[in-house]
């Protein structure tokens, strides 16, 4: 080496935590929108399953009354699991991933980006079709009313517990099953709680206590999911 | 001898009860480019992973600047431009788009100066043609073209002349040294033959030893 050595200038670059945030969800609404069959995917499923109950079981419209939120909330909740493998998936695949994880940002706000973008395409659009196949199913419309604010609050919380079980099956072959499994047990409270503050509505009883269990199990995956997602996409990475 | 930006010493790494290198020291100067050598297997990849930060499955030190790295991990990462084998392009999106992707995380940069950098690397006329469609020679080159607008001093590259053609090789190879004139470093790999002026080699798979320690 020579006695004149060159100095290393150092980059000084600094973008708001803010601005990155975006331009992650941007970037996933952007090449979401380039393959549309992806974004239609989960909702279809959704529309086919609550479609295919009054001709399985019963058209009758007690029976439909009774059992059309349960219906509604178990098709949003699978949909959602659907869509969960391709979260990071692609990302993975092409080394978006790889990349995200070396930006001088905390990653769990990247992660929260991610999951944000990840509602936005799956969860809103269930929330925005539900009332719909509400009034195909004979619900009334207070309970459609509830079922689209509970389904509002839940289905964040969804894709939020879920992008813990897609970093982890990351690096599987046979992720997809394991994804389920894992996930699976921790979308039982929100389900339960979905239905239960419908059913309370439908009965006339004060659902603001329902909802506000709700909103807690919002607020307590919005602060502890990202971080665990976070833990788990270094760990998934480490390992390819 | 200036301080190096990045540095290891006694570095392990095993895999699948292997061992891949143990007491391994890489120190990595401003103004210098180094090569990983190596047979397929040897740990190269790895071996640039666990210094890029995205490997944990390592013992030993990694110091940034002369302090352990984990320290400071949001301004060594600031300082770092890692493009892997996999570079981190969307075949959906353009490869403007994509540039502006991977740019706007670290440094917003004006569409102007993204285009004249897809320019730089041959992609003239392809600016707005999703990267599907490209070859994977322009799809590299779309990577590449970060290198251009880069003010990272440390550039980790893996496998970085895959795919290019003589034209893009070249091309590379005078970026590479011009990084290092400017006080830059570079670490690559690559199984294209490759000597640069005052290059330096890093053999992995006998017990490996940085050569110019």
């Amino acid at each position: 080496m020579t006695s004149n050595a060159p100095r290393a200038v150092l980059a000084d670059h600094n973008v708001s935590v803010g601005r990155a945030m975006w331009a992650v969800v941007r970037r996933d609404l952007r090449s979401s929108f380039r393959q549309r069959q992806d974004l239609l995917n989960p909702l279809l499923f959704f529309f086919m399953v609550v479609t295919l109950f009054p001709l399985g079981v019963s058209p009758e419209v007690s029976f439909l009354q009774q059992a059309g939120t349960g219906i509604l909330w178990v098709a949003a909740l699978l949909s959602t699991l659907l869509s969960l493998d391709h979260l990071y998936r692609h990302d993975f695949d092409d080394g978006t991933l790889e990349q995200m994880v070396l930006q001088p940002h905390p990653l769990f706000l990247l992660v929260l980006a991610k999951s944000l973008a990840h509602w936005l395409l799956t969860g809103l659009p269930l929330v925005i079709l539900a009332p719909v196949l509400g009034i195909m199913l004979h619900l009334e419309g207070n309970s459609i009313a509830v079922l689209c604010l509970t389904l509002l609050i839940g289905t964040p919380v969804l894709s939020l517990i879920g992008a813990i079980g897609a970093a982890l099956t990351l690096g599987l072959r046979a992720g997809g099953v394991l994804l389920s499994l894992l996930i699976i047990p921790l979308y039982i409270p929100v389900l339960i709680f979905g239905t239960g503050t419908v059913a309370a509505a439908t009965e006339g009883a004060a659902v603001e206590g329902y909802l506000a269990l709700m909103a807690a199990f919002l607020v307590l995956a919005l602060t502890l999911a990202p971080f665990a997602g976070a833990a788990a996409l270094r760990i998934s990475l480490s390992n390819s | 001898m200036t301080e190096p930006l990045l540095q290891a010493v006694d570095l392990q790494c095993e895999r699948d009860n292997r061992i891949l290198f143990q007491g391994l020291g890489v120190s990595i100067a401003p103004g210098s480019i180094t090569r990983v050598e190596g047979p397929n297997g040897a740990g190269k990849t790895t071996l640039l992973r666990i210094l890029a930060g995205l490997n944990d499955s390592y013992t030993g030190d990694i110091r940034w600047l002369g302090a352990p790295r984990h320290h400071q991990l949001e301004q060594f990462l600031r300082n770092l431009l890692y493009i892997g084998h996999r570079p981190g392009i969307k075949p959906l999106l353009t490869p403007l788009e994509n540039l502006r992707a991977l740019t706007a995380v670290r440094r917003p940069l004006a569409d102007a100066t993204l285009r004249q950098a897809l320019d730089g690397t041959g992609l003239h006329g392809y600016h707005d043609v999703p990267c599907r469609q490209l070859s994977a020679g322009q799809q590299r080159r779309v990577a590449l073209a970060r290198l251009l607008i880069s003010d990272e001093p440390l550039w980790i590259l893996d496998e970085a002349f895959t795919a290019l053609d003589s034209h893009g090789v070249e091309g590379l190879e005078q970026l590479l040294v011009q990084h290092a004139e400017q006080g830059g470093a570079v670490l690559v790999t690559t199984h294209h033959h490759l000597d640069l002026p005052g290059m330096i080699r890093l053999r992995l798979g006998r017990g490996g030893h940085n050569d110019d320690q």
